[in-house]
């Protein structure tokens, strides 16, 4: 039990360029730190799991660090979480890209592959279509359709977590809120203003932003 | 939907952009970090920085300037030039960076490509490719070395093989319009974006906003690559998003972008 408790912990687990997450959040006066033991990781206010790349190569690394463990617990204990693109989609049972790799499971269902007759990967800004009827607290303060940043070749399904698709060949999940548990498809460290405002909400529920802002 | 990114490229060399930068009202007009910011405050979907002296010490005073921009400015960032190794990438996109391009040395050895794909993924792995219109024959040939090396190449099997490698994005610059504000050269960003499954980011030549409206059309381009339309001051990012946006082209509004 090294680090102070009461951060929030952004899962470096050797993965690309996973320090943009953590640049913002400190951008937004949060208390955020870049955890690669996990023994720095105890009782975190919120966890975030980044992810870029292969879904094969992030659950393999993610296992390897030890850092899925922080992860699983923060889930099961009900801290606020957010699973930003392959972070997001390793909360799936797994993926179409790496059959036989398991994700977490603690979302229902296989990530897939984009629709076909687009581009892909999809390398662009779409914007957000809020489904299911509630309003997300992720995306509270934002316009109704905001534009946000994507980079992917695989999404998961929709599903009851869906709270906002975009349209790309068809409609692609790009948010999910159950309880603690938050993701984005999109890259809201690289949205601009608007993704700053995705994660303002995340730090918000953790409480573990800057009480002066 | 589909949209169309409108990316301004920064050319870098010693930390300072080069090729005439006219701000009179930025304090340091030479300052990649202050112009990053200003075009991100404009409406820019993303940004492009190249690196031209491509030496060593080039490359370390590269990463603090990525550093630096990655603090304020949170769109994507794409960064090229000299990038010869999987560790050369993994400087940058730990500086922040969002993508890495590569020129000649995946041309060297395609291998490279591969490589970085696997490692970071293949939307960190931008494939830029200098082409020039055959003389004789038809068709485009790949150059390296800021455009100065034929390599017998041609552009479009290389643009198809880069892909296959697993790059996630080309960068497609025409040779013969680079610099001349004429327009891209819409046959060959036509021939390879619509030939290839891969978003093509459309470079060279841009003088005018009806080059951009065409490169999108008519072209086909996925993204839209400026540089001196933009330094020149002749015309800001907002102004080209919103012409873009009045011509059919969907974009990114500027409005609640910035900011």
């Amino acid at each position: 039990m090294n680090g102070p408790s009461g951060d929030i912990v952004v899962l470096d687990y050797g993965i690309g360029n996973l320090a943009s997450a953590h640049r913002a959040l400190v951008r937004l006066g949060a208390r955020a730190r870049l955890v690669r033991d996990p023994a720095e990781a105890a009782d975190p206010a919120g966890v975030v799991l980044p992810g870029v790349g292969a879904f094969g190569r992030c659950a393999e690394a993610l296992q390897a660090s030890g850092l899925i463990d922080v992860a699983r617990r923060a889930i099961e204990t009900g801290t606020p979480f957010l699973g930003i693109c392959v972070g997001l989609q390793l909360l799936y049972e797994g993926s179409a890209e790496a059959p036989g790799t398991p994700g977490l499971g603690v979302v229902g269902g296989v990530v897939g592959r984009l629709p076909a007759g687009v581009k892909c990967p999809q390398i662009q800004w779409n914007q957000l279509e809020p489904l299911g009827g509630r309003p997300a607290e992720l995306l509270a303060g934002l316009p109704e359709r905001p534009w946000m940043y994507f980079v992917h070749s695989y999404a998961p399904p929709i599903g009851p977590e869906t709270v906002a698709a975009c349209d790309y060949g068809g409609p692609v999940a790009a948010a999910i809120e159950r309880d603690n548990l938050w993701g984005t498809q999109f890259h809201p460290e690289k949205s601009g203003t608007l993704g700053l405002r995705v994660l303002a909400n995340f730090v918000a529920r953790t409480g573990a932003g800057d009480p002066r802002r | 939907m589909r949209s169309v990114r409108v990316i301004p490229c920064l050319d870098v060399t010693g930390g300072r952009v080069v090729k005439g930068v006219r701000f009179v009202d930025l304090a340091d007009a030479g300052d990649p970090v202050a112009l990053a910011a200003r075009y991100d405050f404009e409406g820019a979907d993303e940004l492009a920085f190249l690196d031209i002296t491509a030496s060593h010490e080039g490359r370390d005073t590269m990463v603090e300037v990525v550093e630096r921009t990655a603090e304020q400015v949170f769109i994507p960032l794409t960064v090229g030039g000299g990038v010869r190794s999987a560790e050369d990438a993994r400087r940058l996109l730990r500086a922040g960076a969002e993508k890495v391009s590569v020129n000649t040395a995946a041309l060297d050895a395609p291998d490279l490509v591969a490589r970085l794909a696997d490692e970071f993924g293949s939307q960190c792995v931008v494939v830029a490719v200098d082409a020039r219109r055959r003389v004789e024959g038809g068709g485009w040939e790949v150059y390296t070395h800021g455009g100065r090396r034929p390599t017998g190449v041609d552009a479009l099997a290389w643009c198809a093989r880069a892909a296959e490698l697993g790059a996630g994005e080309l960068l497609l610059t025409s040779m013969d319009r680079d610099g001349t504000r004429d327009g891209y050269d819409l046959e060959l960003t036509a021939a390879v974006s619509g030939s290839l499954r891969v978003p093509v980011i459309a470079s060279g030549g841009v003088g005018t906003l009806e080059h951009l409206v065409d490169g999108a059309l008519i072209g086909k381009a996925d993204a839209l690559l400026a540089a001196s339309i933009f330094h020149s001051g002749q015309h800001s990012v907002g102004e080209a998003k919103a012409y873009l946006e009045a011509r059919g082209v969907v974009v990114r509004p500027s409005a609640g972008a910035g900011g």
